[in-house]
């Protein structure tokens, strides 16, 4: 038989391992289960992984779905590293789309190069608000942040259904739930001609730079990595806990709304119901993923976003089930926890003799 | 069921190729797409528009090659599944539903050789024509036998979006059931999505709990129905025929039938002479079909045909007024028909319908 014996100290070469071992094991599960499905495999894995960086398109459309994933999945992981679980970054980035959008159809037909930059600014101080309600709960009444943050997205999601449906509904839209299109000042400017990839790249890789210098060459970095992992400790070296949970919630709040205005004000053009897609809870397998370090984060982003597009061209190319793409992807978070398990503890087989030793 | 699959290969390249030269080689498949918002096993709104697809096969054979992405949510991810269908030498595009509309246009006009039909729009361009069903006439047959059904003079209603289409719906099928019982009235919960079985479940259940004993969707699973099939109610088909989920609650169903339209459609490309038209028809057309009645007495099956048999003929309006507004203003005078830019922008509820419109 075999058994788990605790490491006496994280593997490191495991914990850089597990990703590329989980994604592995979800290309083989995942071409088992195609098999199943009486598809072939390796078409399959091919049409995912391969042919979405074979043409311009896809690869424009690559940076459009990373762009969110990233931006969001560095702020998470700040806070993840400190033990602060933002589980509704989802929510946060629904209203940054709300009250960037917002803004930009309140200067409607207003011409200006300060539109776009005055929607990201109320986007970010929307998102990292609505994110500072569960810190605040938490930080006066101890109250779990995971769930009140998580509740919050529900909340976010009818808010913008309900100003879609009121005040912020086309006037010419026939009563249906969508705002006007924004305007070209309020319309994020295009990288590359023909494509959709917008700005927005430049801001999450700017992000990814601010956030590895923060976290890993800052006194912030390490007092959140202090909370993490020792929070007496992190108390006596004189780091506020209250702030510390303050900060990390503001900052991933903050990323998280400044994606939300991004897509609305990109990808999506204006401000429709459908208009979240599911970016903050992705992007929290994004960081994991990416071991809560920004470079890690950005190549998980553009993975996870080539499996989405990888995962359309299966669909439309193969008829692929859309239900089987999702259940690939679900893989990929379960074969990445059930590896990280290996960096803390080793596997070690037990036999009579071994018994007696241990 | 018989699904083809596309050559392998299908790289952007040879697409581009396709596309070029597709049109001048008769012998070479017209390659149709189809965008769902549901999977195509939702067994309601989806999972007949997938019917619509595999009737243009069956039609056309050698001659069309059809493909399908399901499930594309109505947000950013639909512009790009429009883009990589419209980019791999696909001649019609069919998006089937109200979300796509936007995405529709904007692909549309990077694709002018491309033709784009959206279900339940209003916006059109030159390759961008429009189609829908006025499934508000099957409402008002199915808004009668709920009518007659009911003991708790109390009818469910789980609503999708408050657009007009949804609001029609729900006007419609309340002044039919008023007609037949004066004393009815109707209970609406909205779940803001078009698909979401476990939604529409609790939805269900919570109409049932407030004293409903018959209950109508306009959402696209048979979540609904099982429930009532549980709980020894009545409820209705929706889009799809849906009996095997409730073979005792079911009473009847409104039927979306697309096949007849796509077949159409596709028709006219293959020939040339599609044009960008505006499509709503009902039930005198067979867009709209209604199911079996299953559980109906005699008499109220009567009445409800002699509705339907009403609108095929052309005698019967399910809106004719007399007709107040819910705040209690006129809208149709006596005898007066609603005309169809009032019933497309349609944001009002009609008296009597208990509640506030979300808006």
């Amino acid at each position: 038989m075999l058994r788990l014996e605790p490491r006496k100290e994280r593997s490191r070469a495991m914990a850089l391992a597990a990703p590329l071992i989980a994604v592995a094991l979800t290309m083989i599960f995942g071409m088992i289960l195609f098999a199943l499905l009486g598809k072939d495999p390796v078409r399959a894995i091919v049409t995912i992984f391969w042919e979405p960086l074979t043409n311009d398109f896809s690869r424009s459309e690559l940076l459009v779905k990373g762009t969110p994933l990233v931006l969001i999945a560095v702020g998470l992981a700040m806070g993840f590293r400190a033990g602060i679980w933002n589980i509704g970054a989802e929510g946060q980035f629904i209203v940054g789309a709300i009250a960037g959008g917002a803004m930009g159809l309140a200067f409607y037909d207003v011409q200006g190069v300060w539109v776009l930059p005055l929607m990201c600014l109320a986007g970010a101080a929307a998102g990292a608000a609505w994110a500072l309600i569960p810190a605040i709960l938490k930080v006066k009444f101890n109250a779990n942040e995971i769930l009140v943050s998580l509740m919050l997205v529900y909340v976010a999601g009818l808010w913008l259904s309900a100003l879609v449906t009121g005040p912020l509904r086309d006037p010419d839209g026939f009563n249906f739930p969508e705002s006007r299109l924004f305007h070209d000042s309020a319309t994020l400017p295009i990288l590359l001609e023909g494509t959709r990839a917008h700005v927005g790249a430049l801001a999450a890789l700017a992000a990814v730079l601010i956030g590895w210098a923060l976290m890993e060459r800052h006194e912030y970095g390490f007092s959140l990595k202090l909370f993490g992992q020792a929070p007496r400790a992190a108390r006596f070296a004189g780091f506020s806990q209250p702030r510390t949970v303050l900060l990390a919630m503001a900052v991933s709040g903050g990323l998280a709304g400044l994606a939300g205005t991004f897509e609305a004000a990109g990808p999506v053009g204006q401000l429709v119901p459908g208009l979240p897609a599911g970016y903050g809870f992705t992007a929290i397998i994004v960081a994991f993923l990416g071991r809560l370090h920004p470079a890690g984060i950005l190549l998980a982003g553009l993975l996870m976003a080539l499996t989405y597009i990888g995962g359309e061209g299966a669909q439309l190319a193969m008829q692929l089930p859309a239900a089987a793409i999702s259940v690939f992807q679900g893989m990929l978070l379960f074969f990445l926890l059930g590896m990280d398990v290996f960096s803390r503890y080793r596997l070690v087989p037990t036999r009579g003799l071994r018994k007696g030793a241990a | 069921m018989e699904r083809r699959t596309f050559l392998a290969g299908l790289g952007a390249t040879t697409a581009a190729t396709t596309l070029g030269l597709g049109r001048a080689r008769a012998q070479d498949p017209v390659k149709v797409g189809f965008i769902y918002v549901g999977p195509i096993g939702d067994f309601g709104w989806s999972y007949q528009h997938d019917q619509g697809r595999l009737a243009v096969e069956e039609e056309y054979g050698d001659k069309v090659q059809t493909s399908y992405l399901e499930s594309v949510p109505e947000g950013p991810d639909a512009e790009r599944a429009l883009r990589q269908m419209a980019q791999s030498g696909h001649s019609l595009i069919f998006t089937t539903s109200f979300g796509y509309m936007n995405p529709t246009l904007k692909v549309a006009k990077q694709f002018p050789q491309v033709k784009f039909e959206h279900a339940t729009g209003y916006k059109r361009d030159a390759n961008v024509a429009t189609y829908g069903s006025r499934f508000y006439e099957g409402r008002a047959v199915i808004g009668t036998i709920a009518g007659r059904m009911t003991k708790t003079n109390t009818i469910g209603y789980i609503a999708s979006f408050p657009i007009p289409e949804v609001v029609r719906g729900i006007n419609s099928a309340f002044l039919a059931a008023r007609a037949v019982n004066p004393d009815v009235k109707i209970k609406i919960v909205w779940v803001n999505t078009w698909i979401d079985p476990g939604k529409e479940a609790d939805a269900a259940n919570a109409l049932i709990e407030q004293g409903c004993d018959v209950i109508m969707q306009h959402t696209d699973s048979p979540a609904p129905l099982t429930i009532a099939e549980e709980k020894g109610i009545y409820a209705f088909g929706q889009a799809a025929d849906m009996k095997e989920y409730a073979p005792t609650a079911r009473l009847s169903s409104i039927i979306d039938d697309w096949a007849p339209y796509y077949i159409e459609r596709v028709g006219m490309v293959m020939d040339g002479t599609w044009e960008a038209t505006d499509t709503w028809k009902g039930i005198a057309s067979g867009m709209v079909k209604i199911g079996d009645y299953n559980n109906v007495p005699e008499d109220v099956a009567a009445q409800a045909d002699a509705i339907k048999d009403g609108i095929v003929a052309g005698t019967h309006h399910p809106f004719t007024g007399p007709i107040k507004k819910q705040d209690g203003s006129d809208w149709l005078a006596a005898g007066e028909t609603a005309d169809d830019g009032t019933l497309l922008g349609m944001n009002f509820y009609v008296e009597g319908v208990d509640g506030e419109l979300p808006s």
